[in-house]
Formats: structure tokens, sequence, C-alpha cells
């Protein structure tokens, strides 16, 4: 309520002092100001989580020199990339070159803006909102493909390519396993999905095809962010760095955060859908609104937590074991699966609190 | 019908997986491998195997192994054991007899091949563990390994 009374301030005082058009453009401006600072702290705080907990897998200890426990070292990093010389390729194609970090920054800032953080930190509330998450994850692919495409090197060629092949597949699990739960929620907008998990988490209301919608959504997400075991795109051992092997300084730096940015999305989604978003467990803390970030925070957190087990545990995959697991694997399964769910809510056997 | 069995496996062995990272991560702050190396300066301890440097140990007299043999001399590949040696009188027979005077051993060209700790018949010579060997002038490198004033220990030769 006390963030809502600041934000509903400032719209009232904006909204007084300039003309209503002016004031509607100041405020949007705000708000990706804001949405700007999220996605550059989060980044550098994700990154730093994914080296702490990747020391911690491997019996390491990981950086805790700068600033209390390492907290400073990814802001460090970040100063040290913003102050690098810019090296670009020999006839590379320079306005694609150039342009391609920004496809993929902008696609991971649009999918964050329509996620729910609590009941009112939420920038853009629509009656698609599932659909246009789905959407917007696959035009990522496009800023890769262009960064490969115009590199002019063959190594990023390949992952850019091999990115391709991979998101274009995983793309169908990722939107069949949202596509299931749907079915019981019967709404795209995000704000209503969490608020008929007020009688339960849709992981519990639709038990056994939301536990497998669950796990394929897992596989796929982390196959659609490119993170081991599905980082065919990056494969240090065998391309170099991938699609990004040319870029340097801050554009590499981009690509860096947004595939970071991406796994919190995707940790973000399957919390709002399976988890019940900003809803706290049974409802302990119903009568405090502010607490919603909090918990939102806490189940994506954990998700990400998983997402770095996996990248942590499995070795990579090769092309064709990676293409066998979508379509001989996860599609059939998720097919049966969003039959099953429908069967299930036909009958009315999903659990209600 | 491998194909409900190649999933059940395929879940199972990941879960496998993921249990054993697991583990490693919740013992990760008690067992860690890293260490924090300028901090624990004190409390460091190399292992035994580790070969920083060739040392030659003495007892409390100032006694050491080496009869001087030179046989570390012409063991090492690159000149790393320089023997500088002469003839005394030995008290107890009175008989002249082969002594070293300088042990003279260059770490700085020393490969740590081992060689010469493997041929030494009297094992006079051994590894010490000591790795901090970075200096700013590397006639520091090169080192007298016996101790001024010191002879060989009695009943070494025997």
């Amino acid at each position: 309520m006390i963030l809502l009374s600041i934000t509903e301030n400032i719209h009232n005082w904006l909204f007084s002092v300039m003309p209503a058009e002016v004031a509607s453009i100041v405020e949007m401006v705000l708000i990706a100001v804001v949405y700007l600072t999220v996605f550059a702290v989060a980044g550098l705080f994700l990154v730093l989580l994914e080296r702490r907990v990747a020391a911690w897998f491997q019996l390491r200890i990981g950086p805790n020199r700068v600033g209390y426990q390492g907290l400073l070292q990814t802001m460090a990093d970040a100063i040290k990339l913003l102050t690098k010389e810019l090296v670009g390729t020999d006839r590379a194609d320079k306005f694609l070159y150039n342009l391609a970090p920004y496809f993929v920054i902008i696609t991971a800032l649009m999918a964050l803006a329509v996620i729910p953080f609590s009941q009112e930190f939420h920038a853009f509330d629509i009656n698609i909102g599932i659909f246009f998450l789905i959407a917007i994850s696959s035009i990522g692919v496009i800023g890769i493909l262009l960064g490969g495409w115009s590199s002019n090197n063959k190594f990023a060629m390949i992952g850019a390519m091999r990115s391709g092949v991979q998101t274009i597949s995983y793309e169908l699990s990722v939107g069949l396993s949202l596509l299931t739960m749907v079915v019981i929620t019967g709404t795209l907008q995000l704000s209503e999905i969490i608020e008929i998990q007020k009688s339960g988490w849709l992981i519990v209301q639709g038990h056994i095809p939301a536990v497998i919608a669950f796990m394929v959504f897992m596989i796929s997400g982390t196959a659609e962010t490119n993170r081991a075991p599905f980082d065919m795109v990056e494969a240090e051992s065998e391309l170099g760095a991938g699609f990004h092997t040319e870029y340097s300084g801050m554009k590499f730096a981009y690509f860096f955060l947004a595939e970071f940015i991406n796994m919190f999305i995707i940790a973000a989604i399957a919390a709002t859908v399976f988890f019940g978003g900003w809803l706290s467990p049974f409802g302990i803390t119903e009568s405090i609104p502010e607490l919603g970030v909090f918990w939102f925070l806490i189940k994506t957190m954990v998700l990400v937590f998983l997402m770095m087990w996996f990248r942590w545990t499995f070795p990579r995959l090769r092309v064709d074991q990676l293409l066998t697991l979508e379509w001989k694997y996860l599609l059939p399964i998720n097919l049966v699966n969003i039959v099953l769910m429908a069967v299930l809510v036909w009958l009315n056997l999903t659990i209600r609190l | 019908m491998s194909y409900f069995s190649d999933i059940y496996e395929g879940i199972k062995t990941l879960l496998t997986g993921m249990s054993v990272t697991g583990k490693y991560f919740i013992t990760s702050r008690k067992g860690a491998i890293t260490q924090q190396y300028p901090d624990n300066r004190e409390t460091l301890k190399m292992f035994d195997r580790f070969r920083g440097e060739v040392i030659m140990p003495h007892n409390e007299d100032n006694e050491h192994r080496c009869t001087g043999c030179q046989k570390c001399e012409i063991a090492c590949p690159n000149g790393t054991i320089e023997i500088i040696w002469d003839r005394g009188i030995d008290e107890e027979t009175g008989k002249k007899k082969k002594k070293i005077d300088q042990f003279v051993y260059h770490l700085s060209m020393c490969t740590m091949c081992g060689l010469c700790i493997d041929v030494c018949p009297t094992d006079a010579i051994e590894w010490g563990q000591n790795f901090e060997n970075s200096v700013y002038d590397r006639t520091t490198l090169t080192r007298v390994l016996n101790e001024p004033n010191s002879k060989l220990m009695p009943g070494v030769e025997d």
C-alpha cells in the first residue's frame, strides 16, 4: 500500500504540473528508467550468484574479495567492461553487428515488463500476458542470429545457427507447457492467473499434469536461455565463445547480462504460473501486501538456483541428442499432457483449497 | 516399449547426478579445496610430496650427511648443483679425505626433476616444501645448502 501511495502521489503531482500528454510520456520514461535499473542490478546480482553457486558446487570459494563477500565484484567487472575498447572485425556487417546486442536486451526488457513483481509493481498488465511472453522470448534469438551472422566469424556463425535450431525447437515445449496451465486458468492475463491461485497454487491445483508441465517447462526454459546443459550456442570447448566471439567490452556485457536476465525471466514465469507469483504460501502474509515482492523474489530465486544446479551438474548435449530430446520426448509428452489436463478440468478433478 | 523405461532411467540418472552435486553444495563451506593463501600463511602446510626446492637437512650438532661424492652433480641434467670440495685431514684416522666445502644449488636453473635426490646414496638432500621463491634479484636464488662450519655426520660413510 505504501508503494501504491507513492506511485499514486507521483502520478497526481505529474498530472498537476504539466499537460496530460507530457505527463504520460514522463511517466513512461520514469518507468523505463526503473526497469533499466532493475535490469542492471538484477543482472549483476545474478552473475555474482552464479559464480558463487558454481564455486560451491565445485568445492571452491568463489569471488569474495571485492566488497563484503564479493558483493561488488560484478559491479567492478561492469566498470572494467565499460572502459574497454570495442573491437570489431574486418568486413563485418557493421550495422547489424552493432544492432544485435540491442535486440537481445530489448526483448529481455519487454518480457520483464509484463511480469508481476507484486500486486502493484506490474508495469504492463495486458490480457494476452502469457502469449506476449512466448512471442517476445522467441524474438531474442534474432539478436543472437544477427550477432553470429554479422560477425564474419565461422564460430559465431555456427553458434548462431545452433541457437536458431535450438530455440525454434524448444519454443514449442515452452508454449505448450504454459498452455497446459492456461487450460486450468482459462485466462492469459498474468494478474488473473495469480488471482485464480488464491485457491491453491496451480502446481497443486493441477497436480500430476501440472508437475509434468513444470518439469517440461524447466527443461525447455533452460534450453531457451541457452544455458548448460543446452549451451550449444556458446560451447566454449568447441566454438570459442559462440555467437559473441567477436564482441568485446560493453556489447559483450549486454549479451552476458541479457542471458542472465532471460534466466530470471524463465524462473519468474515459472514462479508466476506454477507457484503463485507474489502470493504467500497458505496466505500467511495476506494482510501485508508489501511482502508480495519478497515472496515473488524468493520463489524466483529458488527456481534460478535450480537452473544453476542443472548447469553445474549435467554435461552438454550433442546437437542430435538435443533434437531427440525435444521432438521425440518433450513434445509428445507435452501433447499427451495437455489432453490429460483438459480431461482433468472437464471432470473437475482439480484440487481447490 | 523401451520408450517409457528410457524416460524413467533418464530422470533417475539425472536426479542421481543432482544429488551428488547437491551434497557437494551443502558440504562446500567445510570442505572447500581453495586455500585463501596470503591470509592463511601461518597455518598453511604444504603436503609432503610437494617439490618446492632442494634442501640439505642438518642435525642439532650442525652435521649433514653429504660425503661429497658428486653423484648428484653428475645426475643433474642442467647443471643446477655445483659441489666445491676439498681434501682435508680426517680427525679420527688422520688420513686425507674428500669433503665438501660448499654445496652450491642454483634454484633458478632447477626443474624439480628430483634426479639428484633419487641418486644420493646417503640421503643427504631432500625436497623442501617452501614455494615462496620469488625474489627481486636472481643472484639470491643461488644458495649454499650446507651451513657454515658444518661437518659430515659420523657413521654415514660406513
